[in-house]
């Protein structure tokens, strides 16, 4: 493997990852803090080292409806958004899945409005998880690099056919300078070759894509689709371990456990506040504290198997969550329960909800996190808490 | 292809949408089925929701057999550029890619995305069947309901005479972006219709045909008549042939007396209770209308 | 003359029977449109002068040129009258189905 070295942002590794991958068609609307990414793009095909088409659309809306005609044709799309963005085109989410469109879509992670606030949180992706969309959460800017690769290998995968989010932490990764190995073309080439599909409209045969169906046979395109993603968590294993092989690096698939073999506690974490966790658990672990770490990559596929394994012989799991449904509980928390549920004696866990709107989250709090599972106070302890309060609340 | 206008005698016997769910005499049916013909087989066409999606493509009876595509409801203008972006890049050669939508599709929840697509001057035909009204959901007030219309979200009774605004003015409004070409028809002139299709089809960049085109279940009217109420919705002068090319405007057809209105509205159940006053406010604006077409686009 | 077929459908048995996603090849009809009707046009050949006027009208394109007439696929005609309605001549008129 031949890798060159360069110090780029989280977005302008995306742009990188995603001239590697070479998409016919780039169709983007600009949204802080996914700007960057567009930005690189368009340069990159206004200086000829990306043979693509950049498509100035008006609205996300569009943004996704353009990249699902590209795919129709069998070509390969690419476009990126955020936020209020995400939001926007929600509609063509659905649709895309529904589809089977494999476009590639990078989400900088930020806060919903009202109040409105630029700075990251999970909220808009995660109140997405329903759309068909394989879901990806990197930890810094090399990740995003590769997965923004991996993710046409896996969503063009024929027994996946689905559409791949690439989340990034709004500013936290978007904007943070990193240095990154950047792979080559041929390599990569090699990796990810032309996109192929019978799923696309063909003058020599024509089509009628994106239907109607009756109550007759909706249910059964629907299982298809259920399945397709269940598919790809064999593929996402497969492609991280090609990938690894071919460039070095290895994620772990699904998720990576980080210090979990003899954790007697474990936190469950999404994103960017890995990277700070994994200096606690380093730290802790220093001090003979058995705490591990699960770095939780695919919210979809959702690796319930992997949770479950793992949380056999620990007393107590943390989840933290950079997103909150009002009124209940963080949508990851909800779905770590459900993997719990189906064990014979799962561990309590505990949701930290915290990071919101651009909120810090420390090392000070991640140890909080930590002391409070380690002690066994179970009749007090509240399900779900808040962490990095700014000022009292009633409890 | 040569010069030669397009006929009844020289146009394909294929037939491109066939076997298809619309109503007994729908007007949009014989609008997407004409300009298939004229643009043939090696085209890719998206349609969004709305009547001619919802009649075209029920799994499994797939009346296209162009490339067909549904588009989400919004979005004709974006996918359809999509499809032509892709294809370009692909390095498909000879095609043609047209989005087909009603007049709600178009006028209101499609008109950004079609803003765009005219704006980035992509290379696609983009054409609205305006059958004035929402029909697909039941015969709901679009922005291309003319004043005076029952539909059932603009009721007629004491207070009000149906819909109380104009029909919004796309085919000007398009115009406006600066486009390579526009062009009003109506299925009531069935050549004149071919003819601007196949001038939209030499066009390199982005071109839009506004089709009026009837709608016997929205607008009360015998299944029989689709095509005399759409001429002489033209006659009357409610409705008007005209193009927009090189930046100027020029009218088609120029009558030198219009038939009646009273005529025209009055066979439609849409219009039958509209009041001596509430037709002459349609005349009225009829003529102002036309001052500024005579005065502008001769 | 190409044109959407009539082809024999059979439901699907097994999920891999359906097409992957709502995709499938264009212009495959599997039932007809004929029981819609109610009158069904009938050309007079002794008339028709083949000006194509039905043939360019007809919203469902079941006209079509033959022999220097126009003849009419009935299995989609929905009997609209729009051909009769149109004809100069009187060539074409809507009678009664005998269900």
């Amino acid at each position: 493997m031949s890798n060159n070295k360069c110090f780029v942002s989280g977005d302008e590794a995306v742009a990188l990852g995603a001239r590697l991958a070479r998409p016919n068609v780039i169709s983007a609307y600009p949204i802080t803090p996914q700007t960057i990414v567009v930005e690189r793009l368009s340069e990159f095909v206004e200086d000829g080292s990306l043979e693509a088409e950049f498509m100035h659309v008006e609205s996300e809306h569009s943004a996704m409806s353009a990249a699902m005609g590209v795919s129709s044709v069998g070509a390969r799309a690419f476009t990126a958004t955020s936020s209020q963005g995400l939001l926007h085109m929600s509609e063509g989410l659905h649709y895309a899945s529904g589809a089977r469109f494999p476009i590639v879509m990078m989400n900088a992670n930020r806060a919903l409005a009202v109040p409105w606030s630029i700075y990251g949180d999970q909220s808009d992706s995660m109140s997405q998880l329903n759309s068909g969309w394989i879901q990806v959460y990197v930890e810094d800017a090399q990740e995003a690099l590769d997965m923004t690769i991996q993710a046409y290998k896996i969503a063009e995968d024929g027994n996946v056919l689905t559409p791949f989010m690439v989340n990034l932490d709004g500013f936290i990764l978007t904007h943070t300078y990193e240095l990154l190995n950047l792979p080559n073309q041929e390599e990569v080439d090699e990796f990810l070759p032309k996109y192929e599909t019978e799923n696309k409209m063909d003058l020599e045969n024509p089509k009628s894509l994106c239907f109607s169906s009756t109550p007759l046979d909706n249910l059964e395109f629907k299982y298809q689709q259920h399945m397709a993603m269940i598919n790809s968590k064999e593929v996402i294993e497969k492609v991280d371990k090609d990938y690894g092989d071919k460039f070095g690096r290895y994620y772990g698939g699904l998720i990576e456990e980080y210090k979990c073999d003899d954790a007697s506690v474990l936190l469950v974490t999404v994103g960017s506040v890995t990277g700070t966790a994994r200096v606690v658990v380093d730290n802790m672990r220093s001090e003979g504290i058995k705490v591990g770490l699960v770095k939780l990559r695919y919210m979809r596929p959702f690796p319930e198997e992997k949770i479950i394994e793992l949380s056999k012989n620990v007393d107590k799991i943390g989840v933290i969550d950079k997103n909150i449904s009002h009124g209940y509980e963080g949508t990851v928390f909800t779905h770590i329960n459900s993997a719990l549920s189906k064990m014979n004696n799962s561990p309590k866990a505990i949701n930290f909800i915290g990071g919101m709107g651009g909120r810090d989250i420390s090392k000070e709090d991640i140890k909080e996190i930590f002391k409070s599972l380690l002690t066994t106070n179970e009749d007090k302890e509240k399900t779900v808490q808040f962490i990095g309060m700014g000022c009292e609340i009633d409890e | 292809m040569s010069n030669e206008k397009i006929n009844a005698k020289n146009i394909t016997e294929d037939e491109y949408f066939y076997g298809h769910k619309a109503c007994a005499g729908c007007g949009g049916s014989v609008a997407v089925r004409l300009a298939l013909k004229v643009l043939g087989k090696r085209t890719f066409s998206v349609l969004p929701a709305g009547c001619m999606s919802a009649v075209g493509f029920i799994y499994p009876q797939m009346a296209f057999s162009t490339n067909a595509m549904i588009a989400p409801f919004p979005a004709t203008g974006a996918m359809i550029s999509g499809v032509a972006a892709g294809a370009k890049a692909l390095g498909i050669k000879d095609f043609h890619a047209v989005g087909i939508a009603g007049d709600g599709g178009t006028a209101d929840i499609g008109f950004q995305a079609l803003s765009g697509a005219i704006d980035r001057g992509d290379n696609i035909i983009y054409i609205c069947y305006d059958n004035e009204a929402y029909m697909n959901t039941g015969i709901q007030k679009s922005g291309l309901t003319p004043y005076g219309t029952k539909t059932t979200t603009s009721p007629a009774g004491e207070n009000l005479p149906g819909s109380i605004r104009q029909k919004k003015n796309m085919f000007e409004i398009v115009a406006a972006h600066d486009i390579d070409y526009a062009a009003t028809c109506s299925i009531g002139y069935p050549n004149d219709f071919l003819n601007k299709l196949k001038k939209a089809k030499k066009i390199k960049g982005t071109s839009y045909i506004h089709v009026y085109a009837s709608c016997p279940t929205g607008w009360g009217s015998p299944t029989n008549t689709s095509i005399d109420l759409a001429k002489k919705a033209v006659d009357c002068g409610l409705w008007y042939l005209a193009e927009y090319e090189n930046g100027e405007f020029k009218l088609n057809k120029n009558p030198k007396k219009f038939i009646s209105v009273k005529d025209y509205l009055l066979n439609q159940g849409r219009f039958k209770h509209l009041k001596e006053e509430d037709i002459n406010v349609i005349i009225k604006n009829r003529d102002k209308k036309w001052e500024k077409i005579r005065k502008n686009w001769l | 003359m190409e044109k959407p077929k009539l082809v024999e459908y059979k439901r699907p048995k097994h999920i891999n029977d359906y097409p992957t996603g709502p995709t499938t090849e264009g212009g495959k009809l599997v039932e007809k449109n004929a029981g819609w009707r109610t009158y069904k046009p009938v050309v007079n050949k002794e008339k028709c002068v083949n000006c194509l006027r039905c043939y360019l009208v007809c919203p469902d394109g079941v006209i079509f040129k033959s022999e220097g007439k126009v003849d009419i696929d009935y299995d989609f005609c929905k009997g609209c009258g729009i051909c009769e309605y149109e004809c100069k001549l009187d060539a074409i008129k809507m009678i009664k189905e005998d269900k």
